[in-house]
């Protein structure tokens, strides 16, 4: 059962932030820091059903974290958080289209290892 | 490269204007996601044990201000981390906002004096090195949206 929720919790954490960034991308950058600039953001990820499909997966992930911590200890937790960075990775160069190269490998890498000997 | 002569370049002052704001969208989201997160967990640590069915019982977590503060401040993260993504890679961000986990380890130790194990300083150190690296790669490598998305 804990794998299930690690798995669930990796799974769907990777998704939220690829569909946000899918979504984001689609709808173009946000160009001023303003507050006006914010708020037609905000008006515009209503209608977007990318970004609101990632927030769906991302509230998944949190509810199967709740259900997780519950049942186990939080360094359970951690080695969600250290897969989801290389699978983001891995769907950002395949889905997303971005040019991943050693750099960014690496540091997805370093990132990873470094939050799993944090939680010692 | 001297700054003058980055300016002499057609575009080339936009795209500095650009990777401005970008960084400081990554400073902001960095900093939120700590200061939310640690004002967050304070509130629920004053509010104690939530042991019940009732729905009260978690309602009574958001009268705290710690509470209501980390919430408030986790949604500045949420939409400031939003409008990074529409302008910078996902493969640029995640390690460098890794920082935030940095901060929270050093912050712990010299202001809570949370004691950091070996481990957890070459934890630090790993993580340092990765924001580093992501750090010396372009912020953006793709032009428009994601094709296979839409």
């Amino acid at each position: 059962m804990k794998w299930i929720l690690v798995a669930i919790i990796a799974i769907c954490n990777t998704l939220g932030d690829v569909l946000n960034t899918a979504g984001m991308k689609r709808q173009g950058e946000v160009e001023n820091l303003g507050p006006r600039s914010f708020a037609v953001m905000v008006k515009r990820i209503l209608r977007n059903p990318l970004v609101l499909g990632g927030f769906a997966a991302l509230a998944v992930s949190f509810f199967a974290l709740l259900s997780l911590l519950s049942i186990s200890s939080v360094s359970f937790a951690v080695p969600a958080t250290a897969i989801s960075y290389l699978l983001e990775t891995l769907l950002a160069k395949y889905i997303l289209g971005e040019d991943v190269r050693l750099r960014r490998w690496a540091a997805a890498a370093l990132v990873a290892c470094g939050v799993v000997l944090l939680s010692f | 490269m001297p700054v003058t002569s980055l300016k002499s370049i057609g575009g080339a002052k936009f795209r500095e204007g650009h990777a401005r704001k970008t960084q400081i969208l990554v400073l902001v989201v960095i900093v939120t996601n700590v200061l939310g997160n640690v004002s967050l967990s304070h509130g629920m640590h004053q509010v104690g044990r939530i042991v019940s069915a009732s729905p009260l019982d978690y309602l009574r977590a958001f009268a705290n201000p710690w509470t209501i503060l980390g919430i408030c401040v986790l949604i500045v993260w949420m939409l400031t981390d939003l409008a990074l993504l529409s302008r910078a890679d996902l493969s640029f961000v995640l390690p460098v906002t890794a920082s935030a986990y940095v901060l929270v380890a050093i912050g712990g130790h010299f202001i809570l004096h949370d004691h950091i194990s070996l481990a957890r300083w070459t934890g630090i150190a790993l993580i340092t090195l990765g924001v580093i690296l992501a750090e010396e790669t372009p912020d953006r490598t793709t032009k428009g949206p994601p094709e296979r998305l839409l």
